[in-house]
C-alpha cells in the first residue's frame, strides 16, 4: 500500500505552488504544464490520473487561485478526449483553446431532463451557470441526443454573465438556432464529470487546509482577557474537531483519487462529494466564527476562502444530493 | 397554566397587523424580504411613519414620548414587523441610548437629545468595540483626557453599524488609565461632525459596507456630553447591553425566514418532485421548525417573567445562543434550497457589476446574501462563546 505521490507529481506540485506564490496568471500555469498534467498521454497530456488531479488542485486550492483548469481542462478537455476530439483537447490542455461546458438548465437544480435540442445542426435551448462561458473559444453543450460543440462567437449564441461566489465568472447561455456539431453520446460525460468532482474536492481540501492554518495563526496571536484566545480550552477543542474533520475530508479525496478508474468510481464520487461538501460548510462557518468580526470582513484573507468553500457544496450536486446518490448506488 | 395571549394583547396584535398592512410600503417590504440594503432615507421614512402613529419608541415610558409598551407588546410589535418584512427600527438611539439617558442622563441631556431621537433629527451609532476590545469589551483603549471644559478623545472604534449615516456616536472611553479595566471607563456623547473624526467603511463577506471603523484624532468633546459620572461608564454600558438583548431571540425574523424557506422549497424541483417533499430536505426543515416552536415558548416564558417584574438574567444568553443558531440554520437551508444558483455572487462591491439580474429563482441572491451576512448573528452582541461562558458561570455556577 502506498499513499505517496510520484516524484514527478511532487515536483509539479512544488513548482506550481512557487509560481502561484508569485501571483502568476493562468498562462504561467499552462506553461508549467499544469494543464497537460490533467490529461492522459493518449490525449496529448502526461498525466490525467486521480493523483495527478489531486496534486494540481489541492495546490491551486491552497493558493485560493482562480483558474480555468477545472472547467476548461479537467471537464472540457476531458470530454473532448473522451469523444476523440484530440487536437482540441490538447489545445485546451495547453491554454490555446478555452472550453466552457454547458450542462445544467434553468429550473433543474442538480438533476432533471435536458430540453436543449438540435435540429439540422442548430441548437436551441437555455443553459445555466456555465462557468467560463464569456471568454470561451468553444462550448460543449449537452442536448437531448448527445454532446455538441459550438465555436464561439456564433450566430444565435447569447450570454448574460455574472460573478460567482468562488471568485470566477459564469453566464446564462441562450442558444437560438446556434450552429453546432455533434461530437458524442451523453454517457461519455460520466468519467470527465467524476474527474471534475475530484478536482473540485481536492481544491476544496486545499482551501480548507489554508483556512485552518490561518485560523490557528490568528488564535495564537489574537489576545482577549489578557491571553491568546487559542489558550482557551473551549476554542482548542473546536479547533481539534475542525482538524479531525479536515483529515476525514483528506481521506475522502484520496479515496476518490484512488478509485477514479475502478468500477466503484461512482459510489466514491457520491461519498467524497457528500463528505467534502459537508465538511467545507463546517470549516467555512467555524473559521469565520473563531475569528470573530474580522472573519466577516472582505479585506481579511479568510473571506474569499470561506466563500469558495460554500460555493464548492453548490457545484456538481450538494452534499444532500450526493448522499441520496450514495444510497441509490449502495442499494441491492 | 394558560399559554394564550390576553384579549388585550390579541387586540394589540390585530392593530399592529392592520397598521403594517395599511402603512408599510410594498417596495420597502420587498427589499426586506430580499435582504437588500436600505438607504438612509428609507429607514427615516419608516421611522417617520411609526413616529406619526406614536410607535417609534415602543420601549420608552410615556413621559419621554414613548408608547410605554409592556414587554409582551414590544414582542408582538417586533414579531409582526419581522413577519411583514418591515425595516427594523434602528436601535442605537431608540433602544440603546434612549434608556441610558432616561436612567442616568442629566435633565439637560434628556431634554436636548431625546426629542431629537424621536423626531429623527439625530441618527446615533454605537462606539463600543475596538480592534483590541471585542469580546473583552472592558479593555477599551480609546482615551478621553480632560482639558478645561473639554475632553480630548483619541483612539479607534470598530464594527460601528450604519455609522456612515450617523451624526452622533455614544462611546466608551478610558478616562482613568490607572484604574482596573472596568473602573476607568466613561460614557461620552460625541458629535460626528467634530474635527478629527474619520469614518471608514468595512465591506462584509456578502459585499455590503454595513459596519465602519471610526477614528478619533484629538477630538474635542464638551464636558457636558459626559453621561452620569466620570469612570462609571461600565455600569451604563452594561445597562445598555441588557436593552440590546431584548428581542435577542429574533423569533419574528426566524418565523419569517422559515416561511420564505418553505415557499422556496415548494417551488424548487428535486428528482421531479417539489423539494419540500424530498424526505431528506423535509426532515431538515421539520427539525428546525420544531426547534423554533420550542425556542419561541422559551422566549415567551422569559417575557412573562419580565412582565411579572423579574429582571432578565443570564437566561437571555440562552435565547441569544439558541435564537441565532436557529436563524443561521434556516439561512443555511435556504441557501441549500436554491441549489446551484447559490453560486452566483451578486456583489458589486466585491465582484464587480453583473450584466443583468442574477440567474435562478428570484430568491437565490437573497438566500446567499442572508446566509453570508447572518454569520454575524453568532459573533455580535456578545459572541456565542461569550454567551456560553455566561451560562456556565451564572446559571451553573461553574
Amino acid at each position: 500500500m502506498d499513499f505517496a505521490f510520484t516524484e514527478e507529481q511532487t515536483m509539479l506540485g512544488e513548482s506550481l505552488a512557487r509560481t502561484l506564490d508569485r501571483g502568476a496568471a493562468a498562462a504561467a500555469l499552462f506553461d508549467l504544464g499544469a494543464g497537460a498534467a490533467l490529461l492522459p498521454e493518449d490525449a496529448g497530456g502526461f498525466g490525467g490520473t486521480g493523483p495527478d488531479i489531486l496534486m494540481v488542485f489541492r495546490t491551486l486550492g491552497r493558493a485560493v487561485a482562480v483558474t480555468p483548469l477545472l472547467d476548461g481542462v479537467v471537464l472540457g478537455a476531458g470530454i473532448l478526449a473522451a469523444v476523440g476530439e484530440l487536437d482540441l483537447a490538447e489545445a485546451a490542455a495547453t491554454g490555446a483553446a478555452r472550453i466552457a461546458v454547458a450542462l445544467d438548465e434553468p429550473g433543474q437544480r442538480f438533476d432533471g431532463t435536458v430540453r436543449t435540442a438540435a435540429q439540422d445542426g442548430l441548437l436551441t435551448g437555455e443553459k445555466t451557470i456555465v462557468a467560463g462561458a464569456e471568454d470561451a473559444t468553444h462550448l460543449i453543450v449537452l442536448a437531448t441526443d448527445g454532446l455538441y460543440l459550438v465555436i464561439a462567437p456564433a450566430d444565435g449564441l447569447a450570454m448574460r454573465g455574472y460573478p460567482l461566489m468562488d471568485g470566477g465568472r459564469a453566464a446564462e447561455v441562450i442558444l437560438t438556432g446556434t450552429p453546432a456539431r455533434r461530437i458524442g453520446d451523453a454517457s461519455l460525460l460520466d468519467a470527465p464529470r467524476a474527474a471534475a468532482i475530484l478536482a473540485l474536492c481536492a481544491d476544496t481540501l486545499g482551501v480548507m487546509e489554508r483556512a485552518v492554518e490561518l485560523t490557528t495563526d490568528y488564535l495564537r496571536t489574537r489576545k482577549q482577557f489578557g491571553r491568546p484566545i487559542g489558550s482557551f480550552q473551549a476554542i482548542q477543542h473546536r479547533m481539534a474537531d475542525l482538524l479531525t474533520e479536515v483529515e476525514q475530508a483528506r481521506s475522502a479525496v484520496w479515496n476518490l483519487a484512488g478509485n477514479l478508474d475502478t468500477p466503484d468510481r461512482d459510489r466514491h464520487v457520491a461519498a467524497t462529494k457528500s463528505l467534502v461538501g459537508r465538511v467545507a460548510l463546517y470549516v467555512a462557518e467555524e473559521t469565520i466564527q473563531l475569528h470573530g468580526g474580522i472573519g466577516m470582513t472582505e479585506e481579511y484573507e479568510l473571506a474569499p476562502m470561506a466563500r469558495r468553500l460554500i460555493a464548492a457544496d453548490a457545484r456538481f450536486g450538494d452534499s444532500d444530493h450526493h448522499l441520496e446518490r450514495f444510497i441509490a448506488l449502495s442499494a441491492g | 397554566m394558560d399559554m394564550s395571549f390576553t384579549p388585550e394583547d390579541q387586540a394589540f396584535r390585530a392593530e399592529v397587523r392592520r397598521f403594517l398592512r395599511d402603512r408599510l410600503p410594498e417596495g420597502l417590504a420587498d427589499k426586506g424580504r430580499l435582504h437588500q440594503e436600505l438607504t438612509k432615507a428609507e429607514y427615516e421614512e419608516w421611522h417617520a411613519t411609526l413616529g406619526e402613529r406614536g410607535w417609534l419608541a415602543g420601549n420608552w415610558p410615556v413621559e419621554f414620548g414613548g408608547a410605554g409598551w409592556t414587554a409582551i407588546q414590544r414582542h408582538i410589535f417586533e414579531e409582526e414587523s419581522a413577519l411583514a418584512h418591515a425595516p427594523r427600527v434602528v436601535p442605537f438611539g431608540l433602544a440603546m441610548l434612549g434608556p441610558v439617558l432616561q436612567k442616568f442622563g442629566s435633565k439637560e441631556q434628556q431634554d436636548r437629545f431625546l426629542p431629537r431621537i424621536l423626531n429623527g433629527q439625530d441618527w446615533w451609532c454605537q462606539g463600543y468595540s475596538e480592534p483590541g476590545a471585542g469580546s473583552d469589551l472592558a479593555s477599551v483603549k480609546t482615551t478621553a483626557v480632560r482639558d478645561g471644559d473639554h475632553y480630548v478623545v483619541n483612539g479607534q472604534k470598530t464594527w460601528t453599524t450604519l455609522g456612515q449615516h450617523a451624526n452622533w456616536i455614544f462611546c466608551l472611553v478610558r478616562t482613568d488609565p490607572a484604574a482596573k479595566a472596568q473602573e476607568g471607563i466613561s460614557f461620552l456623547l460625541i458629535d460626528m461632525a467634530s474635527p478629527g473624526i474619520t469614518v471608514r467603511p468595512i465591506v462584509l463577506l456578502e459585499g455590503t459596507p454595513e459596519v465602519n471603523e471610526v477614528f478619533f484624532d484629538d477630538v474635542r468633546v464638551p464636558v457636558e456630553n459626559l453621561v452620569g459620572e466620570e469612570n462609571k461608564g461600565w455600569t451604563y454600558a452594561k445597562y445598555l447591553l441588557t436593552h440590546e438583548r431584548t428581542n435577542i431571540a429574533g423569533v419574528g425574523f426566524a418565523t419569517a425566514a422559515l416561511a420564505s424557506l418553505k415557499r422556496i422549497a415548494r417551488a424548487q424541483v428535486a428528482n421531479g418532485r417539489p423539494l419540500s417533499e424530498n424526505p431528506l430536505f423535509a426532515a431538515r426543515m421539520a427539525a428546525v421548525e420544531i426547534d423554533l416552536m420550542a425556542m419561541s415558548t422559551t422566549n415567551l416564558r422569559m417575557l412573562a417573567q419580565a412582565a411579572a417584574g423579574q429582571a432578565p438574567g443570564a437566561e437571555s444568553s440562552m435565547l441569544k445562543l439558541k435564537g441565532t443558531q436557529i436563524r443561521q440554520a434556516i439561512n443555511d437551508l435556504t441557501r441549500r434550497a436554491v441549489g446551484p444558483w447559490a453560486l452566483a455572487f451578486p456583489s458589486e462591491a466585491i465582484a464587480g457589476a453583473s450584466d443583468d439580474a442574477p440567474p435562478g429563482p428570484p430568491d437565490a441572491a437573497a438566500a446567499t446574501r442572508a446566509y453570508l451576512n447572518n454569520r454575524k448573528l453568532s459573533i455580535y452582541g456578545g459572541s456565542n462563546e461569550i454567551q456560553r461562558g455566561i451560562i456556565a458561570k451564572s446559571l451553573l455556577g461553574l
